[in-house]
């Protein structure tokens, strides 16, 4: 009986204290449209695609990010310029279903799709969420500035031919013997 | 029409107050629980927000009124009238301040009582007619709950009644004056009542009938509209009539320095008491259903006899 | 059955398998890059090393290459060893070494079998920090793409194109790590089955060229179990589609059809699905334009052509049942076969001979198991290509004696080829010119058609007397040689079609039969190939005195006022002066077809028909072996299955009912039919994978609201991926996966055993019923000799054109040729033609390419009729040919594949 009162003044009690004298804390609370928070950059808003440091496409149309949307939201479809590169032919984001959760920027091998601190994206028509190619390539390369994937690639593109990529040593030539 | 107990102006004044603060605290409870948790809560509508009980009444009201096809719609309608006008006539034997009053009953405690009692039809009757497994589950639970804490409750007020002899609440303030507060001498029969009167109003942290997490919202998991309003106006009347109720039993009603007029202090404590309820909610979680039911039989129910009984010894023995 | 322990439990095992093959058919995970499960071991990969104890005692073990060890009795085995595993692991992380980083950008990701066994061996990280090896690629046709430095060189490719199906120009170059696999210059793959290298490559080095213009993802494929449309031998196929057009095809197992291997051209040759010249609306012909037809009027012109006085022309490369609504449409006496009457001789003879006790019709894995085979008079690499991939396994069965006779086991691929070096079972090959075969053939004869049916004839007397007596005298030594291997072998076959009319059918049949007389009364093995996939089906349906001539004289007659013609294009079956003045005569000429044709010109009302992949359809491949076909997806437009134009069945399932009980023959048809509902709660078979993709945003550019999923009410699948997978009943699955297993290896999880039966499997349903036996076939008269310049005509077939479908798809017409007259270099020399030129032959006066061949007989012209100008019903057993004005033709004969062009000026 006597550690149940003890217990009710030194727990009940004291929590009742503890957030009584919040009163005089100030509060969090960020008054939104009157001001705007401080977004942090990994923050996981408005997806983006975004370009290599040459200025060319990231995204090769591997569909890694669509096969890891757990509410399917990505779809594109793969295409080929003349020299051999992958880039999508359309790449459409249905935002109305997407969740921000991120894993397609987990997923994708090229640094390509990334999410932006960007959160102010209602509309008035749901149409009008589903975002194509030119809505979401950006000019710039995001969060992530020197990856190029096909520098690291084995694959031939127009101007880098076998050989060039990082780490890889120059054709061999096959009607040779010498070790 | 004079301003006097049981007066048409009294009445009415009484009535609209009531009602106007039981909303008010809509907002009142909003803004205490943000403060403590470190927010700011509605303060958009009007001034300080205090127009978002107006806009939470427009919603409310313009709502649709759906009553489920599967419900028994009479006991459904019913339901949520039975709460408000038995709050609301608890109301009536609550004395305000000298000549503030709606009826000067000398069973005034044993009315409240009883009007208490006839509250858990009303959850009853909702959690049964909604035809829902979590509005039964929650009036299961309700009507356990309320029966039980009655007998803690009125066990708690006979401390008080048996010190001023009688059962007239206007009695039991005008004997404080005389004796001092009986929060002193009935320390343990107010903190029984206080729980007691928690569990009565199925207030947090004993809102085990409406359990969000586990049973939805309870017996009101099927209304809306102006029905669920009832409930949820019901609930703060509940709130206000709690603490009146303790104003009047243990801290001396609308006694005060004279500086002020009684219905001043009277409102003064009731307030003190009603932001004590909303510092429950956010600072107490909720029990088990089976811990608040042990800790009513197990301890408050020998805690109260043990009170009345030491009470009655000193009583008998003083005079 | 051997009893041998792997990590403590115990298996009962075949002793005749290795290990690794025992391990998949336990259903455990061991990994290995270069056994196949046709092709045997070779032990060079070295990723599926586990340990091998001597006893229960031994604890220390010693590492074995599970694909090179016998199942042996008693044996003692882990795969969970720690030396075990990781030897593994570090033989994959040295094979990784130069692999590039290209994943994302390879059209294997997803379902490679290096990406699976990486993961199964744990590697992961690449610690080797020299550069990668690189190579050059090469241009290897329309059909593959190249990109050798993901080799891991497993050596499967070459041992699968050089030694399984006999091609000769890839090969495996330079040495150490600098091996490459190739062509020794850049170029077309010539094997008429290089499509399998996609298959068979375990990585990204040989992939499909045309998935990849247009690529998805496996999981992103809706698949269903479809039948290849391709030829008559009836190969499963896995089609897939993606946003609305078909993808890609790739093969689907049957342990007894086809196994893991297709053809290029039931490969590559889908695309016409979505060509610009598909029908898709149904339109009537007002002052020759097109006009759409309203669905109340479709429904007058269905009823107008319900009346008397309306004839049907069926067709073998539609459904039995678009065939069967058509039939029950116009009535049995008005329903005509939709073959050449040449091609309704011939059926008539196989259809007879199929019901007969004296012959069996092999499925193609029982081909591979003949050991004397005669081919007479067909060329069969280009008629019916998945078996002549067979037969060239047939000739191994020798080699595969001689390693029982010295104990090796016959898993152990490099063993018993040394041993056996050019030791093959006898092959002849009897045919009007050198064909793809010949280099595995014993013996053969190049001769006029006339000679090899009296050759035919000759073998069959010299195996049994009884048989009519015929002589061909400068061949008889090779007919008694043929003759005395076909007497001593186990189990002879003898292949034969309906090429080149039906004597050479009838030949076939009296040397099976002689041998059926000589043996013990054994079924002897006749394989007779028919050209279409439903040939049998429309030869079932049709009456045999309903040919296509009948028809067409009815039509000019007047004696029929309307003709309803199905899927079939009457101008590649008849002369085309009796076909225009069929339809010239027709009141009415309503045309149901799923391509633009020359006969659709002619059409009054035309009404569009769906694709193989659009709906569900059964066929009968040559051996009477009927297959159910899936639909895989919906057609975007108005087309429809056939029979659901003509016919009121509300549902496939019974018109196949139906056809089961009225039309002769048809009986077994229903066994095919999955059943009432096999699955709980009524669940569907979903067509998508587990892991689809981009479903809320596939049509949301459309409209963002997303419609309801389509329903399939005819059949057990869904066009959903919801449902109870597939993998519960392989029979029903057309893109096999596995937990850990995301290539097409993980066939091995769904098989009674390795290469064995699919588990619940279904290998289709033999409508046969062998119950007359029939007689000899008299040796015909002399046919008329050649005078002047007249030459003997053989009709000649080529994979990539022949049939009408395919030669409409994109990848396909980049191998064709145009129609051409393969002549020898005397018959040339003498009529001043030389290699190239364009010359015309009467009767017709079509233009055709003069092609100088070496292995043709003098005196044979061998003639191709192309993908739409000539019809071979033009033709009766004799041509002439002169050189023509006209100096070029559109593609030439430039793409033409045979040994013996003359390539030098004559």
């Amino acid at each position: 009986m006597l550690t149940l009162i003890k217990d009710t003044l030194t727990s009940q009690v004291v929590t009742l204290w503890r957030v009584f004298s919040h009163l005089w804390v100030k509060a969090d609370t960020v008054e939104y449209p009157d001001e705007m928070p401080y977004m942090f950059p990994r923050w996981r808003g408005r997806i983006i695609l975004s370009r290599d440091p040459d200025g060319e496409e990231r995204c090769v149309a591997c569909n890694l990010c669509a096969v890891a949307c757990p509410v399917d939201c990505i779809a594109l479809q793969k295409t080929e310029d003349d020299e051999g590169r992958w880039y999508p032919e359309f790449f459409r984001i249905n935002f109305s279903r997407c969740i921000m959760c991120g894993f397609c920027e987990e997923a994708c091998p090229t640094n390509a799709i990334q999410l932006t601190p960007d959160f102010e994206m209602a509309e008035y028509e749901r149409q009008d969420m589903v975002w194509e190619k030119e809505d979401l390539l950006i000019d710039g390369t995001g969060k992530y500035h020197d990856y190029n994937f096909y520098r690291v690639a084995g694959k031939k593109i127009g101007g880098k031919d076998k050989g060039e990529a990082r780490n890889e040593a120059v054709p061999v030539n096959v009607r040779s013997l010498l070790p | 029409m004079t301003f006097e107990v049981g007066s048409g102006l009294s009445i009415g004044v009484i009535l609209a107050t009531v009602i106007v603060v039981a909303a008010m605290l809509i907002w009142v409870e909003r803004r205490l629980l943000s403060f403590w948790q470190e927010r700011l809560g509605p303060n958009r509508v009007g001034p300080f927000g205090l127009l978002q009980v107006v806009a939470d009444m427009i919603k409310i009201f313009t709502k649709e009124d759906w009553v489920p096809p599967f419900a028994d719609k009479f006991s459904f309608v019913l339901a949520p009238a039975i709460i408000m006008t038995v709050i609301l006539l608890s109301f009536s034997v609550i004395p305000f301040a000298p000549g503030v009053g709606v009826v000067d009953s000398n069973i005034g405690v044993l009315f409240v009582l009883a009007m208490a009692s006839l509250g858990a039809y009303s959850v009853m009757l909702a959690g049964l007619s909604s035809d829902n497994k979590y509005a039964l589950l929650g009036s299961l639970r309700a009507a356990a709950q309320m029966i039980s804490y009655e007998v803690f409750m009125g066990i708690s007020i006979l401390g008080v009644v048996a010190l001023s002899g009688s059962f007239n609440l206007r009695e039991i303030v005008l004997a404080q004056e005389e004796n001092g507060w009986y929060i002193f001498p009935q320390f343990i029969g107010f903190v029984i009542f206080l729980i007691a009167g928690v569990a009565e109003s199925h207030r947090l942290p004993f809102d085990i009938p409406e359990a969000e997490q586990e049973i939805c919202a309870g017996y009101h998991t099927e209304y809306s509209g102006m029905k669920f309003g009832m409930f949820f106006v019901g609930e703060y009347l509940g709130l206000v009539l709690i603490s009146s109720l303790i104003t009047v039993l243990f801290f001396g009603g609308w006694l005060g320095p004279s500086f002020l007029p009684g219905i001043f202090w009277f409102a003064l404590k009731s307030f003190v008491f009603i932001a004590f309820f909303i510092l429950l909610r956010a600072a107490i979680p909720r029990p088990r259903y089976d811990q608040l039911m042990t800790y009513g039989w197990l301890f408050l129910l020998p805690v109260s006899l043990l009170n009345l009984l030491i009470t009655g010894v000193i009583i008998l023995s003083t005079s | 059955m051997a009893k041998i322990v792997i990590d403590g439990v115990e298996y009962e095992v075949n002793p005749d398998n290795n290990l690794l093959q025992e391990c998949l058919s336990q259903g455990l995970d061991l990994p290995y890059f270069c056994w196949h499960p046709s092709m045997g071991s070779v032990g060079a990969c070295r990723q599926c090393a586990v340990k091998q104890y001597r006893d229960e005692d031994d604890k220390e073990g010693m590492l074995v290459m599970a694909c090179m060890t016998p199942a042996s009795d008693g044996a003692i085995i882990s795969l969970e060893d720690e030396q075990a595993k990781s030897f593994r692991s570090d033989v994959i992380e040295s094979l990784m070494i130069s692999h590039p980083h290209d994943c994302p950008v390879c059209e294997e990701g997803g379902e490679c079998h290096l990406q699976d066994m990486t993961q199964m061996s744990g590697h992961n990280y690449r610690r080797y920090d020299k550069k990668k090896r690189t190579h050059r690629n090469q241009y290897l046709g329309p059909f593959i793409n190249h990109e050798m430095n993901r080799c891991i060189t497993c050596y499967r490719c070459v041992r699968y194109y050089d030694d399984y199906a006999g091609g000769t120009d890839l090969s495996a170059q330079a040495s150490h790590h600098h091996v490459y696999f190739g062509r020794h210059e850049e170029g077309v793959l010539e094997s008429e089955f290089s499509g399998n290298l996609v298959e068979v490559c375990p990585t990204g080095v040989f992939t499909d060229k045309a998935f990849s213009q247009h690529y998805s993802r496996k999981w992103d494929l809706q698949t269903a179990p479809s039948v290849c449309v391709g030829c008559s031998v009836g190969c499963n196929t896995a089609p897939g589609e993606r946003y609305g057009t078909l993808r890609r095809i790739v093969n689907r197992y049957n342990s007894e059809v086809n196994g893991y291997f297709l053809c290029d051209r039931g490969r590559f040759g889908f695309d016409y699905v979505n060509s610009r010249e598909r029908l898709l609306e149904p339109v009537k012909r007002v002052d020759n334009t097109g006009e759409l037809l309203a669905d109340d009027e479709i429904k007058a012109v269905i009823k107008e052509f319900s009346r008397e006085g309306t004839i049907g022309i069926g067709s073998p490369r539609a459904s039995n049942e678009s065939n069967f609504a058509l039939k029950t449409m116009v009535g049995d006496e008005n329903f005509f076969a939709g073959y050449s009457d040449s091609e309704s001789e011939s059926m008539a003879a196989v259809l007879t001979l199929a019901s007969d006790k004296a012959f069996h019709s092999p499925s193609v894995r029982k081909i591979e198991e003949a050991d004397a085979v005669l081919i007479l008079g067909e060329d069969v690499t280009n008629v019916a290509p998945r078996i002549a991939l067979a037969l060239r396994q047939s000739v191994r069965n020798k080699a595969m004696d001689l390693a029982s006779e010295s104990r090796i086991p016959q898993w152990q691929d490099a063993a018993v080829r040394e041993l056996a070096q050019h030791e093959r079972s006898p092959l002849s090959i009897l045919s009007p010119a050198v064909s793809r075969l010949d280099d595995i053939a014993a013996d053969r004869v190049i001769e006029s058609l006339p000679a090899l049916v009296a050759m035919g004839h000759q073998i069959a007397n010299k195996i049994s007397g009884s048989a009519p007596a015929a002589t061909s005298p400068e061949h008889d030594a090779v007919a008694e040689k043929i003759a005395a291997q076909l007497k001593g072998a186990k189990r002879p076959l003898i292949v034969a079609g309906s090429s080149n009319g039906s004597e050479l059918i009838k030949a076939a049949a009296n040397i099976a039969r002689a041998l059926h007389e000589d043996g013990e009364d054994a079924a002897i093995d006749l394989c007779l190939l028919v050209p279409e996939v439903n040939s049998i089906g429309m030869g079932l349906m049709a009456a045999e005195e309903n040919s296509l001539g009948v028809a067409l004289d009815k039509l000019s007659s007047g004696a029929a006022k309307r003709v309803i013609v199905l899927e079939n294009d009457l101008y590649r079956r008849a002369a085309k002066s009796q076909v225009d003045s069929a339809l010239d005569k027709a009141e009415k000429v309503l045309v149901l077809d799923q391509v633009t044709t020359a006969t659709t010109a002619k059409a009054d009302v035309i009404l569009p028909v769906t694709a193989f992949s659009e709906h569900e359809a059964t066929y009968i491949n040559y051996e009477g072996r009927a297959q159910l076909s899936f639909q895989v997806h919906q057609c975007q437009k108005m087309a429809q299955p056939a029979w659901r134009w003509i016919s009121d069945a509300a549902h496939i399932d019974d018109l196949v009912e139906r056809c089961c009980s009225e039309a002769p023959g048809f009986a077994k048809l229903r066994d095919v039919l999955p059943g009432e509902n096999p699955f709980i709660a009524g669940m569907k078979v979903p067509r998508q994978s587990h892991r689809y993709s981009g479903r809320t945003a596939m049509i949301a550019n459309v409209n963002v609201h997303e419609p309801k999923q389509m329903e399939d009410k005819e059949s057990i699948m869904s066009f959903s991926m919801e449902g109870i997978s597939a993998q519960k009943d392989p029979s029903i699955m057309a893109s096999p996966w596995a937990p850990k297993w995301n290539s097409n290896q993980s066939i091995s999880k769904f098989q009674d055993e390795v290469n064995g039966e699919l588990k619940q499997g279904h290998v289709g349903s033999l409508l046969f019923e062998k119950t007359a036996s029939g007689s000899y076939f008299d040796v015909p008269a002399v046919a008329a000799q050649p005078s002047g310049k007249q030459l003997h005509l053989a009709l000649s077939y080529q994979i990539f054109g022949s049939d009408e479908l395919s030669a409409r798809a994109e990848p396909i017409r980049e191998r064709m040729t145009d129609a051409y007259v393969g002549i020898c270099p005397e018959d040339a020399q003498s009529r001043g033609l030389a290699q190239g030129d364009v010359a015309t032959i009467t009767p017709t006066g079509a233009p055709v390419v003069v092609c100088i061949r070496t292995g043709v007989k003098p005196g044979t012209a061998l003639l191709y009729c192309g993908d739409a100008n000539i019809s071979p019903a033009e033709f009766t057993g004799l041509l002439e040919i002169e050189k023509s004005a006209a100096q070029a033709t559109s593609r030439g004969i430039s793409s033409l594949i045979v040994s013996d062009f003359q390539e030098e000026e004559i």
